[in-house]
């Protein structure tokens, strides 16, 4: 591998709401490619610690770079790209939550593994969390789910918690707001509860996209039939990632939008509480 | 008394449903005293009186004498503020001429003519160092020219054992030094105890004009809450001491009061409404003070500090009903800063208390947390903090504050060779400046541990000079009254800039940092290439560095002797004066700006810590506390959001995170729960935000109290989780 050990020096970088670009420009194709082969790198957008909103508990959770998806409300574009990550050893990962391990579990938390879309380096991701957690830390990871298929009934063990962010249900919407087919989602988050894995829904309410009653009453509907979802967070859509949007030269559709109102909120939230749900 | 309190008290783990709402005649009370906040607020202070404060000087005076529960105010009207010049003449000559009064001429007769004052006498026996280190700003906010405070009288003895039986065991303590021979210090010790019996019977005579005999012991809650808080006005009434705390009272209190409940003398709401009445006391203590006070210590702080909770060494929490009656004023009264509320934290504190406490500090942002098993495996399980960070045994134990030293500034004056950076003196050892276009780590270092040394010195000289004066001429009679004879001291020096200090020593070593000079050869700016380890994001190889500091400064104070001599202490706390300190330092190598402010305390510079608040913590809670036994102040402001989905999960959350800072080496924790668009809404329109209490390194303040450039400071502070 030739990635020089002088990264080792380098410290992860911070917060996901900071721009982040090109840091991991000048590593070449081969190399990118062999790290995503072996897991033992992985490209790292940012961490935080002690986040109260990636999962149970008080969390360390990390943003890896690199999506499939284009989402047009997305709030962290400059993820879309693998090299705005930074490459982190597996090794260095494992030492930074280890370095916390103790804490977490008093705060009955863990790591989140998030992204970006974390799966498209299911290897880092996955070494990650069996190491992790064999260190006592509950894993989660945030994920799409549309590279669900990547994960084998063992890998799923490693990972105590998906948090599945479902964008649409409706098939031509879901295409409009992600660029992508719904179907590997769905026929993951059909899997995860075959297996009977933990599953927390994300899902979020864009105005003019899936805003609409309909659209939400399917969702909600699609969920509770899972059976094995433990908690559905609805979140409202915000304008926090509008200047990434303008920094990057990118064509933000929703650069106008208006978050939802508290009613539209309340009324999303009835809505899934009505098909059994616990939501928040 | 740590024996009564051990032999009697009840530890209460249930949760808050007992808790009683404050009564119509407690509503009525604090409407009243509210309008006249309003006002207080127009004007900068209500009103004056032009007496000379003492523990008798003024008649008695109430709010509403017929509803108070319990009675006695500083001076004969609330809100209406004393001068003591006891502490320096200047001080009051010049808050007075702030407000628009005049001292009748009697008075500058006195204080000028007649009686020499405490800051009279410490400019008489200051060095020419100190004085240029003190114009200098390289030791700033020293009390040389008002009351140090700081000291915690034992104000639950008067109610457990009454005036009386003081009285006589401070006689006994002087009559058995007439077997001494009469050296100085005994002279001292002995002129020291008439005081304090002379302190004591004046304590009588106030108590009795306000109708009370309290030369007997309490006999019940509400005698108990009266006879302590005679005490504790005593106290205020003669000292406008930096800090005036409380001590550790709830738990004390809560054993009358439990035996009035148990009697069926007393109902809860009764009793919650004489803890209501008191803590209405507590917040309408008032200074008469000068705007350069205010620069330093923002928003009219009085510290009236009160430590609750905390593990008793034999396992038992230290929490009881009182505890939780204490804390649950903050919803019947509404947030405020004052009492400074303040929890000696443990994970193994009852559940019910932990989450009852953090859902009052999401809620109203009104109380500090610091560590249990640190200050209490140092100091026992009888402590109390004094102002934010500093911990000592209630009666057994007293400081010699002492403000800051500038370390940041310390590290300038090592790369100019003793030259200041802003004015281009020499106020240090005429020592070799850096040479070079580039810094070199070692040379710095090197100088730097040189120039500390010297400012060490310099720092302790003037420490003893001003203690020495204070007890002279500002003697606490009625606090010490309230203490053992020979307490043991402490000299509790400080420093600011700390993060500033690790950053750039850290960029120096890890990146490359070029200095910029002026045409007099002094460096006066930085260019600084590449990156380095930054203070706050839990990262050994800087965070050793301002480790490694504390403990350098710490063991160059601990080589000069100091008056009676006090044991050496350190805290890494700023209060407000961070904003201060850095308008007066020039560029830094880190390349934080000439003028910016420091963080506050111990925090890590604003924005720096990008790695989250576990992080920050982890880095703060590096700093060894033996080598700053006077505490380590940490700043944390949270986003609700980013701390919980709903309400019950960020309640949960703090929980946790509370318990896993304290459960390593965190030592304090100042809570904010706020959002960033609330502050800049409530600078816009103050009017909004009367009550809106924040927590700024080591105490409280009401936000819309300070001054635009302080609120701004609060501001730019890293808010965590902003999601």
């Amino acid at each position: 591998m030739e990635l020089k050990s002088s990264h080792l020096e380098i410290p992860l970088i911070g917060s996901p709401f900071d721009l982040r670009l090109s840091l991991s420009e000048r590593i070449g194709e081969t190399d990118i490619r062999s790290a995503m082969d072996s897991g033992e790198w992985g490209f790292v957008h940012s961490f935080q610690t002690g986040s109260g909103v990636d999962g149970p508990g008080v969390r360390i959770a990390a943003w890896l770079s690199s999506c499939q998806f284009r989402c047009v409300f997305c709030h962290n574009p400059d993820t879309w790209k693998l090299t705005n990550g930074m490459p982190v050893p597996l090794s260095r990962a494992v030492e930074v939550v280890a370095q916390y391990r103790h804490s977490l579990r008093t705060m009955k938390g863990g790591l989140t593994i998030s992204g970006g879309e974390p799966l498209i380096q299911h290897r880092f991701v996955l070494k990650l969390s069996a190491a992790v957690q064999k260190l006592g830390v509950h894993t989660a990871i945030e994920t799409n789910g549309y590279f669900g298929e990547r994960l084998s009934d063992d890998d799923l063990a490693s990972i105590d918690l998906v948090m599945l962010g479902l964008k649409a249900i409706t098939p031509e919407l879901h295409h409009e707001i992600t660029g992508m087919d719904h179907k590997p989602v769905h026929k993951f988050a059909r899997r995860l509860a075959a297996r009977k894995r933990p599953v927390w829904i994300r899902f979020v309410i864009v105005p003019g996209f899936t805003d609409d009653m309909d659209e939400v009453g399917r969702m909600a509907d699609f969920a509770a039939e899972l059976g094995n979802v433990e908690r559905v967070e609805v979140l409202p859509f915000h304008q926090l990632g509008r200047y990434k949007w303008e920094k990057l030269g990118m064509d933000y559709k929703l650069r106008d939008a208006e978050p939802p109102s508290q009613e539209k909120i309340d009324q999303v939230l009835a809505r899934f509480r009505a098909a059994g749900l616990n939501v928040v | 008394m740590r024996w009564f309190l051990q032999q009697n008290y009840a530890p209460y783990d249930g949760d808050d449903s007992f808790l009683a709402s404050a009564t119509e005649r407690t509503k009525r009370i604090w409407k009243k005293l509210t309008d006249m906040f309003v006002e207080e607020r127009k004007k900068g202070v209500l009103d004056v009186s032009l007496i000379p404060s003492s523990i008798t000087a003024h008649a008695p005076g109430y709010i509403d004498k017929e509803n108070e529960v319990t009675v006695g105010l500083q001076t004969d009207a609330p809100l209406k503020r004393a001068i003591m010049p006891n502490g320096g003449w200047r001080m009051v000559l010049s808050s007075l001429k702030t407000y628009g009064y005049e001292a009748p001429q009697s008075v500058v007769d006195a204080f000028t003519k007649y009686r020499k004052t405490h800051n009279d006498g410490v400019f008489d026996a200051y060095t020419a160092d100190i004085r240029a280190c003190r114009s200098s700003h390289i030791l700033t906010g020293l009390p040389d020219a008002y009351g140090r405070g700081r000291i915690i009288g034992d104000y639950r003895r008067v109610a457990l054992y009454g005036v009386a039986g003081l009285i006589k065991e401070k006689e006994r303590e002087k009559a058995a030094l007439d077997a001494e021979m009469s050296t100085e210090s005994i002279i001292r010790d002995r002129e020291e105890l008439s005081e304090q019996i002379r302190a004591l019977k004046e304590l009588q005579e106030m108590a009795k004009n306000y109708g009370f005999d309290i030369s007997g012991p309490a006999r019940n809650a509400k005698e108990a809450v009266q006879w302590l808080y005679f005490a504790y006005l005593a106290a205020v009434k003669e000292q406008n001491g930096a800090a005036m705390s409380l001590g550790r009272t709830s738990t004390f209190l809560d054993i009358y009061f439990e035996r009035d409940l148990k009697e069926g003398t007393l109902t809860e709401s009764q009793a919650q409404e004489i803890i209501d009445d008191f803590v209405i006391k507590l917040r309408i203590v008032r200074f008469l003070r000068t705007p350069e006070y205010d620069e330093l210590f923002a928003g009219d702080p009085t510290w009236v500090t009160e430590s609750i909770a905390g593990m008793g060494d034999d396992g038992r929490p230290l929490v009881t009903k009182t505890s939780f009656r204490f804390l649950h004023t903050l919803y019947n009264l509404g947030p405020a800063p004052e009492p400074n509320l303040t929890i000696w934290y443990s994970p193994r504190l009852p559940d019910n208390f932990r989450r009852f406490a953090a859902k009052i500090a999401i809620d109203t942002s009104a109380l500090q947390f610091e560590s249990d098993s640190l200050m209490r495996g140092a100091w026992g399980d009888d402590g109390a903090i004094a102002c934010c960070v500093s911990p000592m045994v209630v009666g057994k134990q007293m400081q010699f504050f002492g403000a800051r030293a500038n370390l940041a500034k310390c590290l300038l004056y090592a790369i100019n060779g003793g030259r200041d950076e802003i004015t281009g003196e020499q106020v240090g050892p005429k020592v070799e400046p850096v040479k070079g276009d580039y810094l070199d780590f070692e040379d710095v270092a090197g100088k730097f541990e040189r120039m500390m040394g010297w400012l060490a010195g310099v720092y302790v000289n003037a420490m003893n000079v001003i203690h020495y004066m204070h007890d002279k001429y500002s003697y606490e009679r009625i606090e010490m009254a309230l203490h053992d004879y020979a307490p043991v001291r402490t000299m509790a020096f400080g420093i600011a800039g700390l993060s500033v200090v690790a950053d750039s020593l850290s960029a120096i070593r890890y990146a490359r940092v070029k200095v910029i000079r002026d045409e007099s050869g002094v460096v006066v700016d930085y260019q600084t290439e590449g990156d380095f380890p930054k203070f706050g994001n839990n990262d050994n190889r800087v965070d050793q560095l301002a480790a490694t500091v504390v403990s350098m400064f710490m063991n160059k104070l601990r080589k000069h002797p100091t008056y009676r001599n006090a044991i050496h202490t350190q805290s890494v706390l700023t209060i407000t004066s961070n904003v201060v300190y850095g308008k007066n330092t020039g560029h830094t190598p880190d390349g934080r700006r000439k003028g910016e402010p420091f963080a506050p305390g111990a925090n890590p510079m604003h924005g720096r810590d990008s790695h989250g608040i576990m992080a920050s913590a982890a880095s703060v809670s590096k700093i060894p506390y033996r080598d700053a036994q006077d505490g380590i102040s940490l700043t944390a402001t949270m986003v609700p959001m980013g701390l919980g989905r709903t309400s019950g999960e960020q309640l949960e959350n703090l929980v946790g995170l509370l318990d896993a800072f304290f459960g390593t080496t965190g030592y304090h924790a100042n809570v904010n729960v706020l959002n960033r668009e609330m502050l800049l809404d409530a600078m816009e329109h103050p009017e909004k935000y009367p009550a809106l209490t924040i927590r700024v390194s080591g105490y409280a303040v009401n936000f819309v109290r300070l001054t635009r450039e302080q609120q701004m400071d609060v501001i730019n502070r890293t808010f965590h989780g902003m999601a």
